[in-house]
């Protein structure tokens, strides 16, 4: 895809996005922000595990840590604007702490390592009742007034949502495009060749962490407000199997994933409705196929079809001269 | 004589029951190319790993440019100007080859920041390609590293190592697999390289033509230690040499 294609392509997604929820009814406006919204948890855990490679299943523990953070501080009167840096810097720190074990064990193990802390904070936010309100949790979080603009009406917390999902969109642009980027791929690939090139591959597996879990922060940061109520309850295991499943669903390591694959767990679920008591199988059902047949996710479907029928014709370019000459 | 560019003082590895190896000590000089040379399984690559801080050794000591650095990071060693190969074919597949040779130079230049905000090449796609054309593969510039063939994979493996400018590079083994016309093609290169920048090398090689003919002087290695070192002539004559191999 050439440059003009893409730009054009990606301002058409942003007039969708724009245009998607007029006319509709507060409950659809609704679960398109929340669809905004685990787009950005599962853009953290794209970098995390997409493009540096390293298992997490703890995002959801980093939702519940920024929207807490954020609950707990717009409760005591702060504005949203001030709350939300800190609970992404809460995330920032823990995430760094949680890269630590990466640092020394891989692939299953690693993953139940963070399997046990997102369990662990979930315990935590349910006993700690002094300050979560154990499992009743937290109400009435004020939603965001920014003077000419109150995001108090759905409409216009899905335009705020979206707004803050393009620029921290932008923002992740720009971090897998610099060196870091490059140095997370390279994680990824070959740790080993990385480091033996300069690389300081323990500092960039707990970037990787670190960032990743901020996005999650983010995340949580904008759940606090958009539900108006949290309890550990909605912070589990599973919701961080969910994530990850977004994340593969969509195509991992591919920028663009992530909102398709939140789509497809949120979206999808709505659609698939009028089949009833039938919809999780048939759900399920399609997300195993997916995984069997198209492990490269939704991006990759499209890549195999552009493939098809747009063949671009690619001569191996070490074989070109010989192309040339029949 | 000058300070020795690499002084390795009696590096010693075991695994289990196994002395891969068995205290060995060297010096390169400057501009040298040494070849290390032994049969399958005399310890060569457990050396290099050792030397380049990849495997802790069990005793001994490594200098570069009369530091020592002993325990150093592979990283750490790598920003002090210690490029180096892997016996294995080791590029970043599903990266471009300019991407491979980007990120080969990017660490040694500017901070942790400004690999952020800075630009997204580092500001070296120019040098990158430079170097790219040093080794002939400026066809390949946007391909993909793993759908490369082997031997241009081994190039681009080797090219790596010379991005940021080293002023010593250890080679494992970079001809094998390589095809004739791509192996006399390597050694001119790595010969020209040496000639126009005074790096030094130290190359693991089973091809004999290949390393008789590039190294200034070779050291041979049997069962984790030094049997021999002389000029290409004296170790084709040496007699502990012919025996190592022919009874290895
Ligand atoms: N990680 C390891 N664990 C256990 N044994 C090892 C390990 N690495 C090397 N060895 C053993 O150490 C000895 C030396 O191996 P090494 O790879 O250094 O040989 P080499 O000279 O590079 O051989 P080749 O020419 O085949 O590459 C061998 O006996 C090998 O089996
Ligand atoms: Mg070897």
């Amino acid at each position: 895809m050439n440059v003009r294609m893409r730009t054009l392509s990606i301002l058409g997604l942003v007039a969708l996005a724009i245009a998607a929820p007029i006319g509709q009814g507060n409950y659809i406006i609704y679960v398109l922000t929340s669809w905004l919204v685990f787009a950005i948890a599962a853009m953290g855990l794209n970098l995390t595990l997409g493009y540096a490679g390293q298992i997490s299943l703890a995002q959801a523990a980093f939702m519940a840590i920024g929207a807490y953070v954020t609950s707990l501080l717009t409760l005591a009167g702060w504005h949203w604007i001030l709350a939300m840096p800190l609970a992404l810097l809460a995330c920032f720190v823990v995430g760094l702490l949680l890269g630590y074990p990466a640092l020394r064990v891989k692939g299953h193990f690693l993953a139940f390592v963070t399997l046990a802390f997102n369990t662990l904070v979930f315990l935590v936010l349910r006993n700690e009742d002094w300050l979560t309100g154990g499992s009743y949790g937290l109400v009435g979080m004020p939603r965001p007034d920014f003077g000419l603009f109150s995001t108090m009406k759905q409409l216009h917390f899905y335009y705020f949502t979206l707004g803050v999902t393009v620029l921290a969109a932008l923002a992740m642009w720009g971090i897998v495009r610099s060196p870091w980027g490059r140095a997370f791929k390279a994680l990824r690939e070959n740790p080993i060749r990385a480091e033996s090139l300069g690389v300081d591959t323990r500092r960039i597996t707990l970037l990787a962490f670190a960032i990743g879990s901020a996005y999650g922060g983010l995340a949580g940061a904008l759940v606090a407000p958009l539900v108006q109520f949290i309890e550990p309850g909605s912070f589990g295991v599973a919701h961080s199997l969910r994530i990850l499943l977004m994340v593969v669903v969509g195509g991992s390591g591919y920028f663009f994933g992530p909102f398709l694959g939140a789509a497809v767990v949120i979206l999808l679920p709505e659609v698939l409705r009028f089949a009833e008591g039938y919809y999780l199988i048939i759900y399920s059902a399609l997300v195993i196929v997916m995984l069997v047949f198209v492990p490269s996710g939704l991006i990759g479907v499209w890549g195999r079809l552009h493939e098809k029928f747009w063949p671009r014709h690619e001569i191996r370019a070490d074989l070109k001269e010989g192309a040339g000459l029949k | 004589m000058s300070m020795p560019v690499l002084s390795v003082r009696n590096i010693e590895k075991s695994f289990g029951g196994i002395r891969a190896v068995n205290g060995v000590s060297f010096d390169v000089h400057k501009g040298e190319i040494l070849g290390l040379i032994g049969p399958n399984g005399s310890g060569k690559s457990t050396l290099f790993n050792c030397i380049l801080g990849q495997l802790p050794p069990d005793g001994g000591d490594v200098s570069v440019n009369g530091r020592n650095v002993s325990g150093m990071r592979a990283s750490d060693l790598n920003r002090l100007g210690v490029g180096r190969t892997f016996q294995q074919l080791s590029v970043f597949p599903k990266m471009s080859v300019l991407d491979n040779i980007i990120l080969a130079g990017q660490e040694h230049h500017g901070s942790m920041l400004s690999r952020l905000f800075g630009p997204g090449d580092a500001g070296l796609t120019a040098e990158a390609e430079k170097l790219i054309a040093f080794f002939r593969l400026s066809h390949l510039r946007d391909t993909l590293a793993g759908s490369l063939s082997y031997g241009q994979q081994k190039l681009v493996d080797a090219a790596m190592a010379f991005m940021a400018g080293p002023s010593l590079v250890l080679l494992d083994e970079p001809a094998g697999g390589v095809n004739l016309t791509m192996l006399a093609g390597l050694k001119e290169r790595l010969t020209a390289y040496n000639a126009e920048h005074g790096t030094t090398f130290v190359v693991i090689e089973h091809n004999m033509e290949f390393v008789m003919s590039l190294c200034t002087r070779i050291i041979v290695l049997s069962e984790g230690s030094i049997i021999a070192e002389g000029t290409p002539d004296e170790i084709r004559a040496n007699q502990a040499v012919i025996d190592a191999y022919l009874g290895g």
